[in-house]
């Protein structure tokens, strides 16, 4: 039975139960409101603490933090319903707040609140290259998850590619867990964030992280090469999986130098160029998106962390991507504020400036390395004219190319609608960012935030049912 | 973790899982890279973002084609199939 919408059921919707959620439920409970807290996944921490049951701390980071976000969240159980296993497809304003609609197993629910947490995270950000839709390329986050969160190795030789410091991590838990990194092949050149001294300094703490894994590749003998690209993976004779890469040293512009290339043998290849900030519930909602620095589409927010629409806050990678430390600073203020919205006192303005602060240095530093690591259009280089683009609709880049130059498309909106790319299951999720950046790049232009927001735009966000649909919505509070 | 393994079928193989992991790792820790074949050129897929958004890891488990192999929790017995194109082949029967 729905809950009228007069009543909302709830203070505040949570999306999303990872380090920014965590924090923006347990500070919201804190404060004295009613908390719905909504996740897809089966247990609490988000992609960066992905874990099975119980506390397995290997490959954990900060885990320390997670089990007091946890115990926080356990001892406000009263004011907290956690829903696990809840996939949002939807939220909608009502009269007097929100309606989130979610699909939980065959089931649809529908949870009122007067206000909203987004606290959705990202995923790995990918360029297409010849062979990356071969069974053995997968995205580094996958190859991590599964190391984390299923104990199982991806495989037994993987060439770790892509740019920026995530790389490092999944480099370093895969040579600890036994397999053989046949090397990390960073686009970029890892050494441009010391032109940043003050954001470095003002983070001991995750330059010591970085430095960590530097010393666990060197113990393992890790060979480590700025500057170069995994720019094709082949199959092996079968043709159903990964049997060597080719890698070569990239210019400026990331197009591959004449005469580097070379052939390295594995059958693991984990990739990653930066990360996706999801937003489709800040689009449903009408919120102002833009470009960050890192070029990801994100919502505009405020120093206390509400966005443009009344009763929307948004925490995490959403409003730009900077890590579970800055995600939870985020999900802090976003919590606080958002209880105060709802008829909790004022923060306390000490508490708040200290975070505030806190937000400010990790801020910068991701803005840093989001300077230190950009993706530099000469990737389209790389491709084929039958490289895939959209990995769904199994799209080419010629038919990319040819929406550009024949069919007269002057914005990847356009291409989507004469080739198709983006509208396969993932809704553009996967080729987005890189067929935003290929027309953008056939136009002699760089990206826009409305090339992004035209591959962004998901009304619906999850696959649902028209069953489901059909039988309608269980609301009200969950005991 | 792995005291209580339990296996389930993929196609004609006992695959074994231990319990909390997801279909996909299983058939990865057991040597399976793909589970699916696409609609349009029949290629092989398997797992790629690994947690829910790139639906490249589409299977059919107990009948029930397009589950996300990296979400869904491997049960004891499970039937997993191959699925192949859209994963409608069960329409035609």
């Amino acid at each position: 039975m729905p809950t009228s919408q007069t009543d909302p059921g709830y203070d505040i919707a949570v999306v999303g139960a990872g380090p920014a959620g965590l924090a923006a439920a347990t500070s919201a409970a804190n404060s004295g409101a009613r908390v719905a807290l909504i996740d897809s996944g089966a247990r609490v921490g988000g992609q960066y603490w992905r874990h099975r049951r119980g506390d397995d701390i290997r490959h954990q980071h900060r885990w320390k933090e997670f089990r007091r976000l946890r115990g926080n969240l356990d001892h406000r159980r009263a004011l907290i319903d956690y829903l696990p296993e809840h996939f949002v497809w939807h939220v909608e304003r009502t009269g007097s707040g929100f309606s989130t609609h979610a699909t939980c197993g065959d089931a649809e629910r529908v949870v009122d609140s007067r206000a909203v947490v987004v606290a959705t995270g990202a995923y790995d950000r990918q360029l297409p290259f010849p062979g990356w839709t071969l069974p053995g390329v997968f995205t580094a986050g996958a190859v991590q998850g599964l190391l984390k969160g299923q104990g199982v190795l991806a495989g037994r030789r993987v060439g770790v590619a892509g740019t920026g410091p995530f790389l490092l991590a999944v480099a370093a838990g895969l040579a600890e867990a036994g397999a053989t990194v046949v090397g990390v092949f960073e686009a970029g050149l890892p050494t441009g964030f010391a032109r940043h001294p003050l954001a470095v300094l003002a983070n001991p703490g995750k330059v010591a992280e970085g430095a960590g894994y530097l010393r666990i590749l060197a113990r393992h003998r890790v060979p480590c090469h700025p500057r170069t690209g995994v720019i094709a993976a082949h199959a092996s004779p079968s043709g159903d999986s990964v049997h060597g890469v080719t890698v070569a040293r990239l210019d400026r512009d990331w197009r591959p130098v004449p005469g580097t290339d070379r052939r390295i043998d594995c059958d693991t290849v984990a990739v990653g160029y930066g990360f996706v900030p999801q937003i489709e519930i800040p689009l449903q909602l009408g919120c102002d998106t833009r470009l960050d620095v890192d070029d990801s589409l994100v919502a505009v927010v405020d120093d206390r962390q509400r966005s443009t629409v009344p009763g929307v806050f948004i925490a995490g990678e959403a409003c730009g991507v900077g890590g579970a430390v800055l995600s939870v600073l985020e999900g802090e203020l976003a919590g606080l504020h958002a209880a105060h919205l709802t008829g909790a006192g004022v923060p306390d303005p000490a508490r708040v400036r200290r975070l505030a602060r806190r937000r400010a240095a990790q801020r910068s530093f991701a803005t840093a390395m989001h300077q230190a690591f950009p993706v530099a259009a000469g990737w389209s280089s790389w491709l084929d004219d039958d490289t895939v683009i959209c990995r769904c609709e199994e799209v080419p880049a010629s038919a990319v190319t040819r929406a550009v130059d024949q069919l007269g498309a002057t914005d990847p909106r356009a291409v989507k609608l004469f080739a198709r790319p983006g509208m396969g299951l993932c809704q553009g999720r996967m080729c987005g960012f890189a067929t935003a950046g290929l027309v953008a790049d056939r136009l002699g232009r760089t990206v826009t935030a409305e090339d992004l927001r035209g591959m962004s735009s998901r009304p619906i966000a999850q696959p649902i049912t028209l069953g489901t649909l059909a039988a309608g919505p269980r609301g009200g509070r969950v005991s | 973790m792995n005291d209580t393994a339990f296996q389930f079928h993929f196609d004609d193989q006992q695959i074994s899982a231990e319990p909390g992991q997801t279909v996909a790792a299983a058939l990865i820790a057991g040597g399976h890279l793909w589970w699916r074949r696409t609609r349009v050129h029949d290629r092989p897929r398997g797992l790629f973002c690994g947690i829910g958004v790139c639906f490249d890891c589409l299977v059919t488990i107990n009948d029930r084609p397009n589950r996300r192999a990296c979400l869904v929790e491997a049960q004891p017995g499970d039937q997993v199939s191959t699925q192949l194109g859209a994963g409608r082949a069960h329409l035609a029967n």
